[in-house]
């Protein structure tokens, strides 16, 4: 069977879970299928940098699924010295990854 | 762990030993474990790879939908690691954009493989030379 979905991908409501400047960590689980989240992020404590908006679920829209509701995506900055274990950068180095709410949790 | 990698060792062997230090990641997932410099060098695109680029925007516009980014990243991914690690760029496209068109109904692996037959067999006649590896499914 051919997808009949919308292929359009427009940004909805900003409302998430998370806002810029919130403490996160990205989720440490096993992961069935495709999933955007690497591996060297899992676990590892970052901070929120953007909204983008709701999106698809591209773990869903992989299998020819509508994908939906929607998931907020954030953009979510790491220090370089949070993700290696023998970083020999400049210690204010980050990385940024677009990262889906359902791999977030909060930082208490 | 880190596991013990030594640069002699052969490119698939050195590249399985650091995938078996790194349990349940999938076959693309390799940022962070150290597989060497990266080749950043360009080469021009052969009319098959051009091609193949074509193909896969055509069949994921808004007239056709057989397939997204989604699903050709799930099909590449879906490669074993031996393959995965062998095949250029377009290769892996390549077989992807194939494997969707049977998951998706548009065609059948048996008329696949009897155009791919048909195809090898024009160009034996000619006398030209045609590869008889076979991409895996």
């Amino acid at each position: 069977m051919v997808s009949k979905r919308p292929h359009t991908r427009k940004p909805a409501a900003l409302s998430g879970a998370f806002a810029p400047g919130d403490p996160v960590r990205v989720a440490k689980r096993p992961v069935l299928g495709h999933c955007r989240t690497p591996w060297y992020l899992r676990g590892k404590p970052g901070v929120v940098a953007a909204v983008y908006g709701r999106f698809r679920n591209p773990e869903q829209l992989a299998y020819h699924k509508p994908g939906l509701p929607a998931l907020v995506l954030y953009k979510v900055r790491f220090a370089q010295g949070d993700l290696w274990g023998r970083y020999a950068g400049p210690a204010g180095d980050h990385l940024e990854a677009d990262i889906y709410e359902h791999w977030l949790e909060p930082i208490t | 762990m880190e596991p013990r990698v030594n640069q002699q060792m052969s490119e698939p062997e050195r590249k399985n030993m650091l995938r078996q230090g790194a349990k349940g990641r999938a076959v693309h997932d390799i940022g962070g474990l150290e597989f060497g410099p990266i080749d950043r060098s360009e080469h021009d695109l052969a009319l098959w790879e051009k091609r193949t680029d074509a193909m896969l925007i055509l069949l994921r516009d808004n007239k056709r939908r057989v397939l997204s980014v989604d699903a050709h990243r799930r099909m590449i991914e879906s490669y074993g690691e031996q393959e995965y690690d062998r095949t250029t760029y377009y290769e892996k496209w390549l077989r992807s954009v194939r494997n969707l068109l049977v998951e998706q109904d548009v065609l059948t692996r048996e008329e696949i493989e009897a155009k791919m037959a048909e195809v090898r067999a024009k160009h034996a006649k000619a006398g030209r030379k045609a590869a008889k590896e076979t991409v895996p499914w």
